[in-house]
């Protein structure tokens, strides 16, 4: 159940929405779109389901040319920010929509919508209406009615995005050990860094309509291929000609080779780690992410001159952004 | 507030329940006898058969128009939509006797189809077709009006879920969006057979106006004043006052549902 996006472009009047974007999405793996607003990602992933027409490109689903297909011969299940949850029907209906336009029998589709009420917990709301329920609650059943047809894939379009922080993480943890279980093809869009981070076992960052590098969490914040990259899977400085991760800057109190000078503008508490702002001789400001103990013993104190060194940095040849 | 319900009312009571109340006084003055005599004319009759014939082809075709029109409107972009749009309303802006008349230069002997027609053995001035016609024509808008509003309010993405989870389009129409717009679409019928109901102007023009055939109840009225039969007039008056009363209480008592569900 592998998805293939091959150079995909699509436009909406003049806003080009997707700019020659292929990707490879494994049988069974979590993929993240990851990019910012107006990056192309959703789009990708309507496409991907047929809810929009490339104007070129095409997309193959488990071998084979989908490109020309209607969405309800895809196989896909989507899940919508907003839930798209039928409003008239109860929670049953909604999750029993894909099994019920199938014809099956109506045992088969009782057993099978209890069978997703118990895995996204909601076996007690069955006889509710959507309008009864939480924004989570709604999004779990989105899910189930997503899954109730068995779909080759699992598309989700922000689905934690109109949720409040608690849930969102709640929800987030809740799809890893579901796509555990259920091992459905899985590709989600979203913008937050650490949502991508925490979830997927892929990430493809977009930007701008194109996909700027795809690979694992890891690889993508150790070895990020663009500036763009960088700076959207993590805080960065800029020092000099090159990129540095605020984790990666040393402070020192004894300048020494290499080193650059700054002036310690404010220490931020935030619990065990501490942010340390600082101005560059010509003006530039950055950052350092310090611990507890290090700033102890450092004795760093707001006014002070210190000396950085990145032990870690990274340099773009054809800078872009 | 209260000042504001005194307006209301006042309003109201001066526009329309002191004429509607007097009407009702007049039928009654001379005796219930003398109405149900007006009444039970086979022309009287006859015309109120005819009335809700054309209202029952009228509102079909008008719901059926209207809903396909709305859904133009609010899903889809096609060249010429603003013109779709704005042309739904024409009928609500134009005069009925202008309706009547345009149709009569159309199917008149001399009009573009009159002839053609006519030498195929098709009648449509005087006659059903032409008073069906005018009456679609004025009470178009209702439908669309109604529902182009509650499409926009639901948005798409129920419909979109609908499509991902293998239904048709019809499949789509007919479980999703149909029963999300149902009121609308119920509130926009019940104005559309009000309107057929009482339409007189063009189906004035069309229809000639003959008794016993091609009258209808509002034609009725019409004739049954001018030859000084008033009772007569104010008691088929009352009877259509009445339809349309129970049209509205239909309303009433279909809109507090809507927010239950």
């Amino acid at each position: 159940m592998s998805i293939a996006v091959k150079g995909v472009s699509k436009r909406f009047g003049d806003f080009v929405a997707l700019d020659n974007a292929s990707l490879a999405v494994e049988s069974g793996s979590l993929t993240a779109l990851l990019g910012p607003s107006g990056s192309g990602k959703s789009t990708l992933l309507r496409v991907i389901a047929g809810l929009e027409q490339p104007d070129a490109g095409e997309i193959v689903i488990s071998g084979a040319d989908a490109t020309a297909l209607a969405p309800q011969k895809r196989g896909v299940g989507f899940v919508f920010q907003h839930y798209a949850a039928f409003k008239h029907m109860t929670v049953r209906d909604n999750v029993a929509f894909g099994l019920t336009i199938r014809k099956r029998p109506k045992a088969e589709v009782a057993a099978r919508v209890d069978e997703l009420l118990e895995l996204v917990q909601l076996q007690p709301f069955g006889h509710r209406y959507p309008a009864q329920l939480s924004g989570g609650q709604r999004q779990r059943m989105a899910l189930a009615r997503a899954l109730a047809v068995k779909p080759s894939v699992l598309l989700l379009d922000e689905p934690f995005g109109a949720l409040d922080a608690r849930v969102r993480a709640e929800l987030r943890e809740w799809l890893r050990r579901l796509h555990e279980e259920v091992h459905v093809t899985t590709v989600f869009v979203t913008h937050d860094q650490e949502e991508a981070m925490e979830v997927a076992d892929q990430i493809a960052v977009m930007n701008h309509g194109r996909i700027e590098q795809v690979g694992a969490p890891r690889d993508l914040y150790d070895r990020p291929a663009t500036e763009f990259v960088m700076s959207f899977v993590g805080p960065v400085n800029r020092l000099r000609e090159s990129w540095v991760r605020p984790h990666d800057l040393e402070v020192s109190l004894q300048p020494s080779e290499g080193a650059v000078e700054a002036l310690v503008e404010r220490i931020v508490h935030l619990g065990f780690e501490i942010r340390v702002e600082l101005v560059l001789g010509d003006g530039d400001k950055l950052f350092a992410q310090l611990t507890r103990r290090e700033i102890d013993q450092l004795e760093l104190r707001e006014g002070q001159i210190v000396y950085l060194r990145p032990s870690a940095e990274c340099t773009f040849a054809a800078s872009v952004t | 507030m209260l000042r504001l319900r005194t307006i209301a009312f006042g309003y109201l009571a001066a526009i329309l329940l002191g004429p509607v109340s007097l009407v009702f006084y007049r039928t009654f003055e001379n005796g219930a006898g003398a109405a149900w005599a007006a009444l039970s004319t086979p022309e009287t009759i006859h015309a109120f058969k005819l009335t809700p014939i054309i209202t029952a082809i009228a509102v079909p075709a008008n719901t059926i128009f209207g809903i396909a029109c709305a859904l133009a409107i609010v899903r889809r972009t096609f060249p010429g939509k603003g013109l779709l749009n704005a042309f739904v309303d024409l009928p609500l802006a134009l005069s009925p006797v202008v309706v009547g008349l345009a149709l009569f230069l159309l199917y008149g002997r001399e009009g573009w189809f009159g002839s053609w027609l006519s030498e195929h053995g098709v009648q449509v001035l005087f006659a059903l077709p032409s008073m069906v016609v005018a009456t679609i024509f004025v009470s178009l808008p209702f439908v669309t009006r109604a529902v182009v509003p509650a499409l926009r309010e639901i948005g798409d993405e129920q419909e979109q879920a609908a499509r991902t989870l293998g239904a048709s389009s019809w499949q789509t129409f007919r479980r999703i969006t149909l029963p999300a717009i149902r009121w609308a679409v119920i509130y926009g019928v019940i104005l559309t057979t009000a309107r057929s109901l009482g339409e007189y102007g063009a189906v004035a023009v069309v229809s000639g106006r003959l008794q016993g055939e091609t009258e209808t109840a509002t034609l009725r009225v019409q004739e049954r004043y001018e030859s000084f039969d008033i009772a007569g007039a104010y008691a088929i008056s009352i009877v259509l006052a009445f339809m349309a009363v129970l049209v509205l209480v239909a309303m009433t008592f279909i809109k507090p549902r809507e927010g239950t569900t």
